[in-house]
């Protein structure tokens, strides 16, 4: 089953494109691993692909030019269908007019993204470098209060035992901001514990600030969540220990 | 289920403005400090007073008002509750409503309480009174809804005050004008139900157009 696809997305920032002509295409159970250098445009991407940010409106004819593609490769026999396509594939039918403008589109669960936001993110989880969460609230409120948001029914029992198996046991009733750094992202580490009817977690750098420990129970939770039919996108500097098949992608740096 | 998250949303912002209550205090102070220098500067002879009143009390409303604005969204932007709301299945625009509501109670309220003691130190008639309660009633949720489209395009830039100000005041002089006009009929004895009713009138109109343009500052802000 297809969870999100991406067309054509191009990404410029202060008249430097990131990227362009990114395709992808992801199926339930897949992990796909973005990597690429610091500002290769890996978190841009991201939240293209949640729908926080809009794809650039390029000038299709040139950009076929300039930019190199983003370079897809799959994980080496262990997976056969990789589905994140090379940019070759990817011929639009108006390439012939000049000074066509072409915006790509994303849809998860078959919903576009970037027109019905609210829709699309139903099933979505997304983790980025801000955390979401409140330091002048508790774990339980600040957990409490995104799950009312996000429709799931939770009681306050049931975070407690989450944020306990999270290594926060006592930790409940302080401030955030009384938490080390580490304390405070297995809090927003959380949600991938409660919001079980996701079937899309994109992760923005999961694995900062949080100690070994954390880090094997976290990749255990990803591979359960693959198996059980999920769709994981993620972005993380070290090697993923998950034992499951990953397709790679790698994002060039441009200029 | 979308009450629920509304509801959520409603007590979090109760909840976080209570726990930094200085900030919340900050706009009160100013408000009762700037009303109280005013008879020391202007003299205390009751009819000047009363002849400039109502329009120190607005004066000071708009700005304490707006000086509070700005932390309407600036904490949800920059912890990521914001990303969390976007991409939340509840309509941007409601969750705005809540906020802009709450804001405004947690501003207001206070305000409202400290009045009547500054309607007696501009020594106001009841008549003035009532009608400053009511234009304050009507303008001030005005000057949220329509603030909080300057606050949500400033969200993203450091130190956006000073802008937030130059953005927002030309937008504010109508009401000002009715509102202190609505007053100075009060004083008169006069009819002021006119004054109001376009008060009230622009409050719908900003009330039904501002979430929207709110919601969409608020994603043009993220990328």
């Amino acid at each position: 089953m297809t969870i999100l696809v991406a067309q054509n997305i191009a990404c410029e920032k202060s008249d430097r494109r990131l990227f362009s002509d990114v395709n992808i295409h992801l199926s339930a159970s897949q992990l796909i691993h973005l990597t690429g250098e610091n500002g290769a445009g890996k978190t841009s991407l991201l939240r293209i692909l949640v729908g926080l940010s809009a794809p650039a409106r390029i000038e299709s004819a040139p950009a076929r030019f300039e930019s190199a593609p983003a370079r897809v490769e799959s994980a080496p026999a262990r997976f056969e269908s990789a589905h994140a396509r090379p940019e070759s594939a990817s011929a639009k039918p108006d390439d012939a007019s000049t000074n066509e403008f072409t915006q790509g589109r994303v849809e998860i669960n078959g919903t576009d993204v970037h027109s019905n936001t609210d829709q699309a993110s139903e099933k979505l989880l997304y983790f980025g470098h801000k955390q979401g969460v409140s330091q002048l609230l508790t774990p339980v409120e600040n957990l409490m209060s995104w799950c009312k948001l996000h429709n799931i029914v939770v009681s306050e029992a049931d975070i407690i035992t989450i944020l306990g198996e999270l290594g926060l046991t006592g930790l409940e009733d302080l401030p955030l901001k009384n938490l080390s750094a580490g304390q405070q992202r297995r809090v927003s580490l959380a949600k991938l514990w409660l919001k079980t009817h996701a079937n899309l977690w994109v992760l923005d750098e999961p694995f900062t600030a949080l100690d070994v420990n954390l880090i094997a129970s976290l990749e255990n939770k990803i591979r359960e969540f693959l198996q059980s039919g999920g769709a994981v996108l993620m972005t993380s500097h070290q090697a993923l220990n998950i034992d499951h098949p990953i397709t790679n992608m790698h994002l060039e740096y441009q200029w | 289920m979308v009450t629920k998250a509304l509801l959520a949303v409603f007590k979090k912002d109760i909840a976080l403005a209570y726990r930094q209550i200085a900030e919340l205090m900050q706009p009160l102070m100013f408000f009762v400090l700037v009303i109280t220098l005013f008879p020391l500067a202007v003299g205390p002879s009751p009819e000047t007073l009363q002849r400039i009143g109502g329009g120190v009390i607005w004066v000071a409303a708009i700005l304490s008002l707006l000086l509070g604005m700005e932390r309407l969204f600036r904490d949800d932007f920059a912890d990521g509750t914001l990303e969390q709301y976007i991409l939340s299945p509840i309509p941007l625009y409601l969750i705005v409503v809540v906020k802009v509501l709450t804001h405004w109670l947690m501003h207001i309220v206070p305000l409202f309480l400290i009045s009547p003691l500054l309607a007696l130190f501009l020594n106001l008639s009841v008549d003035m009174y009532v009608a400053l309660m009511l234009t304050l009633l009507l303008g001030t949720p005005l000057i949220s809804f329509v603030g909080a489209i300057g606050v949500a395009l400033t969200v993203g830039l450091h130190r956006g005050g000073v802008l937030l100000a130059l953005l927002l005041i030309p937008i504010f002089i109508p009401l000002l004008i009715f509102a202190t006009s609505a007053i100075e009929s009060a004083s008169m004895l006069l009819p002021y139900q006119p004054q109001l009713a376009i008060i009230g009138a622009m409050l719908l109109f900003s009330v039904a157009l501002s979430p929207m343009a709110i919601a969409y500052s608020l994603k043009v802000s993220q990328s």
